[in-house]
């Protein structure tokens, strides 16, 4: 399997750490909704077809990359920089702030 | 009826050219309705008609399977048998079905050929040996079987390994449950079918479960690629495929991740290690089959999959930690490899329960150990499904004891199924 | 003595004597030559005994798929077993033994199998050696006791257990196209291909490229077609843009177009040449794949098709065009499609004689006449063999009309004398690595074969194009055209070619009858290494197991070495029509890797012999030197005692730790995890990260750090020290480094993108010494400069920067071991000149080197906690770390932390233990309340370090037992059945020795 690291380009799947569903959400650090933080730690939407995932490129850039892979074919759709999507724009805001 | 296996009847039926057997089991049509329809005709599912038959007298059950019977991890796995488990409840569990392996080729009248050539980890750091006693000690204080072995020890019982100075990790030790060992696991799911189908189950293969029959939340029933069939209690045994069912369900999420993972096997050699043995600094575990091919495995890819294939790098793995421990298979040749599907849970440890919508009943979970759990397995999950509620055996696997935190992680990795 | 070398032709060199040994005789053969073209020559037909019946095997085929002539290859004391002798090039000293057969290949006594051959029927095991329900062969002992023989008459080859001296490697490479397959289908991709300017590998598992132009006898461009081969690969050998892999299986289609490859580098040499391997194993990333596999020929079923002397009918012309011999002189052949009449013809053409062609179909071509006449064969059309005669060798045939519309067997049976039988059963198409890559092969009636799926069906993350036979067009000028076709797609090439070659070719109609097998009386094989019959096929079908699937695991057919590559499609057949159902609706097998077996060495590569680095801290060097005793701790090597000559481990580690306690002790800390965390936002991060504060820890100081799992379980601690307002250094234990890295990175990266922080692994440039004891500041005092180390300037976790032997260090006041202590951190480099300014300097003072032995020892007096208690299912609770769970802030795991499972009552909890029968107590060791050593019962918790404690003079350990807290004071025993050590234990708190700190704060 080969994931198209956006800095490091393609790169054989032994380069990556795989760090599981990326449609997780974590709660409010303060959130006191535990249902939330079960939901967050312990339930897995695990579909068969496209799966929205997080991989490290752990022996390349180190860079977290949210990659779309279909989990019948392993065809990979899509790679960005989990830090380009929600990141930056999280990021952006931070830096608004006065 | 059909007939007894024996040496007697398979002499019979030799001077007769073998024209008499009869099929190991029916292949019935479905009816339109069962008192217990078991999703899976699978090691469990299969397992849990046979002991809803026989031990709670429950007869009108049908196990539907999607493909042929045993198209899953029964005939996918590695066939050790163990119960050399750290956790009170999982090996009490796994002790459970032990015992019942010990008995099973009667029970079924089909040689499942459990052989009890012991399961041997090894230990290559002293505090390595010291977990392996906490472990040992575990299973001696439940009344399991358990030993630890020196280095010489080993070095009679498995003289292939590597004992040379320049091991990259050296044997220390080892720790030995002599009671565990293989079976053939074809012969599980064969022999549970046949003995289901002889007490009046009706096993379904080609029949795949495109949706749950409701009534409000209660499941009444499934509809399948071979007509509604309705039942007053829907039992899923699918590990593997438990997402993808559940969903079916409208559950859209499960503490699971399907994981492939893949084994091999070499050439048929002549006998060359008598036990299962698996390696302490990595993942790796082999045991040799009665055709005489080395059987053997390592860890799951690490992806979620569905795939039933896996890559090469863990390939690659798997061969280099096989030759740390044995140099002298390196001109040995791996013949086959295969992957499956397992439900990684997010504790390592198996769900079996009631639930969780009204009128139906779940097994899944089984990480990679399913097939060694196979009697105890369907035998407790039969309990749950006839009286609505767990025996103490499966009690602790529920499916909300992760929310609760009463998680049973036996190799404490916490919540990351990868890992398990 | 029938099968003879020929005077011309083929590949071999006469001229070269090759020596070599089968199963100790010596025999010769020539340069080129397989062993079993060699053997073959010398007249030797019995190449190895069948894995069930023992019967006696010769050669069925000359290839890779050949199931019966499996032998073992010995290099002294390293064994190869069960390789093909189809597939063993001969060098001189080669020494080559057949396998399972006692005391001779000749003479087996497991033969005696074969007289129970109707009791031995398929899946015969499972209904027997179940044994008696009570008395002492009850349970499964009956079993074993079977098993026991069982297994030693199953197996082929024996494992060796001496080490191979071989190297593999390990090859990654990228390429265009990659060409499998050389017949003249691979040769026209790899040539089309190239002239676009691809990248083109092109792999043949033979020797020698050109695949059926070796040994089919026809004609391209008006040359032999082997000789087009060798021009046409003279060509691409030239080119910059080809690389040519001979000898090179490719086994393996995986995703993303990567193909595994084994390339047999040195094995047909008596010595490698000088840094060659054994083997190469080949990783291959292909832009785009040709497969041009070709097919394999199909026996037909029969009884008596095993005998030796029974072949296939292009193995024969293979054997007498490429290799030179005559598989016999009066050779009779048994077909049911046109393929076979060639073979006549060349065999006739080199000197056999062709004594009949019994051909199941009535009605024969007049082209196929016109061969057989040419073969000077009598043609028995309508005809079938129904049995073989002789005894390890084939001395005759009987044949008997034959009805191939109803499969009925008229007339008489008919006798020929003849001393080898060759037969044809039609060709299938080679499609494993198409099946491994996810494509669901098809069935064509016409070819009676598995066809590969169209390319629409094709898995996404695979992508090939299929030419030659592999695709159903088994005819060389078909195979040239599509070749270059597919060529030109796979490079992305749209131009119009100048003419094709043209092919002078014997002529015949690709497609077979479809008949598989003739039911006649007698043992039938469709398996023939599994010795599975037609049968045995039949009794599966009427016990239900009719799924391909179940007939593969019943009788094992198509799960020997061969993997079926010759019996899938007569034992589907076979089951089809028991099912009165066509072929396709029996099914179809999946394929998977490898194509064909792989040496594992080969797949370990480089890795063989050095599995997993060595991780060695900067002062390693100075520890063998002098005189420590190393510990493999993961990766990392440690010392664990500086032992004396004549102590014991005990003795050293009681001496190392006492003295320590007394005046000083330095031990080498420099494999703990070390990461830069910076950055205008690292505070706010380890406030986060923490359970406890660090944005309120000044500059200059540092603070004892834990961390939880998301799932609020404890997951790893150590100091985190504050170098500036913006820079940590975060220290983690030894094995969890790498795991809290990422766990760092993982929150930087995906959940805190917004956090302004950076980490960095530092673990390897710095080493680290920790000094301690009463004496452990003066030492300090003595060598250091730029700074003092007085309580003023350096109080308890401070931190401050100094020289020592002129190297700049940083010193940071902290204890593990109780006692006054300081970690001198230096750059790694300099790691050993500054510990031997240290032990330099502290030897007036009684400085002693101390191991993991001794750490461990005063820290099991201190009651601190280590990976042994943070397992990964303990809290902070547990370990009465609850006073680090800060109330202020949220923290990572701070949400789970007080779920039900994780606050109960009967938790684990850290507890000391003193052993009061003052012996020593082991780790592992279990704790009950009651003592029962006959059966043990009734565990309350274990033992997770033990010491004997010179500070207290006690055994004692640390334990994780059920309410711990509220035990102290009380009595338990240990229990450890393992090893038979009991006795009785007092419970204590976890903090033995000094709990009130005065010694390390002093």
């Amino acid at each position: 399997m080969l994931i198209t690291c956006p800095y490091c380009g393609p790169r054989d799947v032994i380069e990556f750490t795989y760090q599981g569903d990326g449609n997780r959400e974590r709660p409010d650090p303060a959130s006191q909704n535990f249902e939330a933080w079960n939901a967050y730690v312990y339930d897995r939407l695990n579909p068969a077809g496209d799966h929205n995932e997080i991989w490290q490129h752990s022996g390349g850039c180190r860079a977290h990359l949210r990659v779309v892979r279909n989990t019948l074919t392993h065809e990979i759709s899509s790679v960005a920089f989990v830090r380009g999507d929600h990141g930056s724009a999280a990021r952006r805001k931070a830096e608004d702030k006065p | 009826m059909m007939a007894e296996y024996s040496a007697f009847s398979l002499l019979a039926n030799a001077l007769k050219g073998n024209k008499d057997w009869k099929p190991a089991w029916r292949k019935p049509d479905p009816k339109a309705s069962y008192d217990v329809i078991i999703i899976g005709g699978g090691g469990h599912g299969l397992a849990t008609a046979y002991y809803l038959a026989k031990e709670h007298g429950i007869t009108n059950v049908a196990v539907l399977e999607k493909g042929w019977l045993g198209s899953g991890n029964v005939g996918r796995n590695t066939t050790a048998v163990r119960s050399n488990y750290l956790l009170p409840a999982n090996t009490r569990f796994y002790e459970h079905s032990m015992k019942m392996w010990e008995g099973l080729s009667h029970e079924l009248n089909y040689n499942v050929m459990f052989s009890q050539r012991g399961c041997l980890n090894l230990a290559h750091t002293p505090a390595q040996f010291d977990d392996y006693a906490r472990r040992g000690n575990a299973m001696r204080h439940l009344g399991v079987d358990a030993e630890l072995m020196t280095p010489a020890q080993i070095k009679r019982l498995i003289p292939a390994l590597d004992f040379s100075s320049d091991a990259r990790f050296p044997v220390v030790g080892g720790l030995m449950q002599r009671r565990a060992g293989t079976a053939r696991h074809d012969a599980v799911a064969w022999g549970y079918a046949r003995g289901a189908d002889r007490r009046g189950v009706d096993i379904i293969e080609n029949c795949e479960v495109t949706g749950f029959l409701r009534d409000g939340d209660r499941v009444t029933g499934v509809t399948t690629s071979r007509g509604d069939i309705r039942a007053k209690k829907v039992a899923v045994a699918v590990a593997g495929s438990t997402g993808r069912v559940m969903r079916l369900a409208g559950i859209e999420t499960m503490p699971i991740e399907s994981h492939v993972l893949q084994a091999f096997v070499t050439e048929s050699l002549k006998p060359f290690i008598d036990t299962v043995v698996t390696f302490g600094m990595g993942h790796f575990y082999m045991s040799q089959s009665d055709k005489g091919g080395l059987v053997y495995g390592g860890d799951i890819d690490g992806y979620n999959s569905y795939a039933q294939r896996g890559n090469l790098p863990i390939v690659d793995e798997v061969m280099s930690e096989m030759l740390a421990l044995f140099p002298g298979l390196a001109r040995v040749r791996m013949l086959r490899s295969w992957g499956g599907v397992c439900d990684m849970s997010m504790d390592g440890s198996p769900i079996i329960t009631t639930g969780p919508l009204p009128g139906m009943y779940l097994n899944c979970g089984w990480c990679y150990g399913g097939f060694k759990a196979t009697p105890a397995s369907g035998w407790t999950f039969a309990w749950t499904i006839a009286k609505d509620e767990p025996h103490d055996f499966n009690a602790p696997f529920t499916l909300d004891r992760f929310h609760r935190g009463l998680v049973i992680d036996d190799k404490g990795q916490g919540a990351n199924p990868r890992l398990h | 003595m029938s099968p003879r070398r020929t005077d011309t032709g083929g590949r071999i060199d006469r001229l070269k004597t090759i020596r070599f040994t089968f199963d100790g005789v010596a025999y010769t053969g020539h340069a080129g030559d397989t062993l079993a073209s060699a053997l073959l020559a010398k007249g030797v037909t019995l190449f190895g005994r069948s894995f069930k019946y023992h019967r006696p095997r010769g050669l069925l085929t000359a290839g890779v798929e050949e199931p019966n002539a499996l032998v073992t290859v010995l290099k002294g004391e390293v064994r190869e077993p069960n390789i093909p002798a189809t597939m063993v090039e001969i060098h001189d000293g080669l020494v080559a033994i057949s396998q399972n057969r006692f005391p001779s290949l000749a003479w087996d006594v497991n033969a005696v199998n074969q007289l129970g051959g109707k009791i031995l029927s398929a899946g015969f095991y499972y209904k027997t050696f179940m044994g008696p329900v009570i008395g002492p062969l009850k349970g499964t002992r009956f079993w074993m006791f079977c098993e026991h023989f069982i297994r030693r008459a199953a197996g082929l080859g024996s494992a060796g257990s001496a080490k191979d001296p071989a190297r593999y490697e390990r090859m990654n490479a990228f390429c265009d196209v990659l060409v499998v397959g050389s017949g003249p289908a691979g040769l026209m991709a790899a040539k089309a291909a190239a002239d676009q300017g691809a990248r083109v590998m092109l792999a043949d598992l033979e020797p020698r490229f050109g695949g059926s132009t070796n040994w089919s006898g026809e004609t391209i461009d008006g040359a032999p077609a082997a000789e087009w081969a060798r021009r046409t690969v003279t060509q691409l050998q030239g080119r910059d843009n080809v690389r040519l892999l001979p000898r090179t299986t490719v086994w393996g289609y995986y995703d993303n177009n990567t193909l595994a490859a084994l390339e047999r580098v040195s094995d047909h040499k008596e010595q490698p040449a000088k840094g060659e391997p054994r083997h190469r194993y080949w990783a291959i990333r292909a832009r785009s794949v040709v497969l041009a596999t070709g097919a394999f020929e199909r026996p037909l079923v029969f009884p008596g098709n095993d005998r030796p002397g029974v072949m296939l009918a292009h193995a024969a012309e293979r054997y007498v065009n490429e290799f030179g011999v005559l598989s016999g002189e009066r050779i009779a052949l048994f077909t049911n499609n046109d393929s076979a009449y060639r073979a006549a013809v060349a065999l006739k053409k080199a000197g056999a004689a062709i004594v009949a062609i019994a051909d199941v179909r009535s009605e024969l071509s007049a082209e196929m006449r016109k061969l057989a006449t040419e073969a000077e064969a009598e043609v028995l059309a309508g005809h079938a063999v129904v049995a073989t005669e002789g005894g390890k060798a084939v001395s005759g045939i009987k044949v008997q009309r034959f009805d191939m519309l109803t499969g009925a067997l008229t007339g008489d049976e008919r006798s020929i004398h003849a001393d080898c039988l060759l037969m044809s059963g039609g060709w299938s198409p080679t499609i494993h690595l198409a099946s491994q890559a996810g494509a669901k092969a098809e069935w064509n009636a016409a070819r009676q074969a598995f066809l590969p799926p169209k390319p629409t069906q094709q898995w996404p993350t695979q992508q090939w194009i299929g030419a030659g036979a592999f695709t159903g067009s088994f005819s060389t000028a078909e195979a040239i055209a599509e070749g270059r076709a597919a060529g030109l797609a796979a490079a992305g090439g749209t131009s119009t070619p100048a003419a094709l070659p043209t092919v002078e070719a014997l002529p015949g109609d690709p497609d077979p009858a479809p008949v598989f097998e003739i039911r006649a009386k007698g043992k039938s094989f469709v398996d023939f290494q599994h010795d599975v019959t037609a049968e045995d096929v039949r009794l599966a079908h009427r016990e239900g197991f009719v799924s391909v699937e179940h007939l593969k695991r019943y009788t094992t057919l198509g799960m020997a070495t061969d993997q079926g590559k010759s019996s899938n499609v007569p034992g589907l057949a076979i089951m089809a029509e028991a099912l009165s159902k066509p072929i396709p609706e029996v099914g179809t097998t999946r394929f998977r890797p490898p194509f064909a077996p792989v040496s594992i060495g080969s797949l370990a590569a480089e890795r063989f012999g050095d599995l997993k680095p060595e991780r060695l801290t900067p002062m390693h060097d100075w520890h063998l030197a002098n005189g420590a005793t190393m510990y493999s701790a993961g990766l990392w090597y440690r010392p664990m005692i500086y032992g004396l000559s004549g102590e014991t481990i005990e003795q050293a580690y009681v001496r190392e730790a006492k003295a320590t306690r007394e005046s000083a002790g330095i031990v080498d800390v420099s494999t703990l995890g070390k990461i830069a965390v910076q950055g205008p936002d690292a505070a706010t991060f380890l406030d986060r990260v923490y359970t406890n504060m660090f944005s309120t820890l000044a500059v200059g100081k540092a603070r004892y750090g834990l961390m939880l799992r998301e799932d609020g379980f404890a997951f790893d601690d150590g100091t985190t020290w504050r170098l500036g307002e913006q820079d940590f250094l975060m220290t983690t234990t030894t094995a969890n480094a790498g795991k809290v890295m990422q766990h760092l990175e993982y929150f930087l990266d995906v959940i805190w993108p917004e956090l302004k922080v950076h980490v960095t692994s530092v673990t390897d440039e710095w080493a680290g010494a920790a000094i301690g004891g009463p004496k452990a500041r003066q030492i300090l005092a003595a060598c250091v400069t730029d700074t003092a180390v007085d309580n003023a300037t350096l109080p308890f976790m401070g931190i401050v920067r100094g020289e020592i032997a002129g190297v700049p260090v940083m010193i940071c006041r902290l204890s593990f071991s109780g006692e006054m202590a300081f970690e001198v951190y230096s750059g790694a480099g300099h790691g050993t000149h500054v510990w031997e300014a240290l032990i330099e300097t502290g030897k007036p003072f009684g400085l002693v080197t101390y191991g993991l032995e001794a750490l461990g020892t005063m820290r099991i007096e201190k009651g601190h906690v280590t990976g042994a208690e943070i397992d990964g299912r303990t809290t902070a609770r547990d370990l009465h770390l609850d006073w680090m769970l800060s109330k202020k802030k949220p923290f990572i795991g701070s949400a789970m932390m007080d779920r039900e499972g994780l606050i109960a009552s009967d938790r684990l909890e850290l507890v000391g233990l003193i052993a009061l029968d003052n012996r020593p107590l082991n780790g592992g060791a279990h704790i009950v309340e009651a003592l029962d050593e006959a059966n043990p019962h009734g565990s309350i918790g274990h033992i997770t370090a033990c010491c004997y404690s010179p500070a207290l003079g006690k055994h004692i350990a640390l334990a994780l037992v059920e309410g711990g807290k509220a035990r102290h004071g009380t009595r338990a025993h240990v229990s450890d059945p393992l090893r038979n050590r009991f006795g009785p234990v007092e419970i204590v708190s976890n903090h033995f020795y000094d709990p009130e700190g005065t010694r390390m704060h002093g």
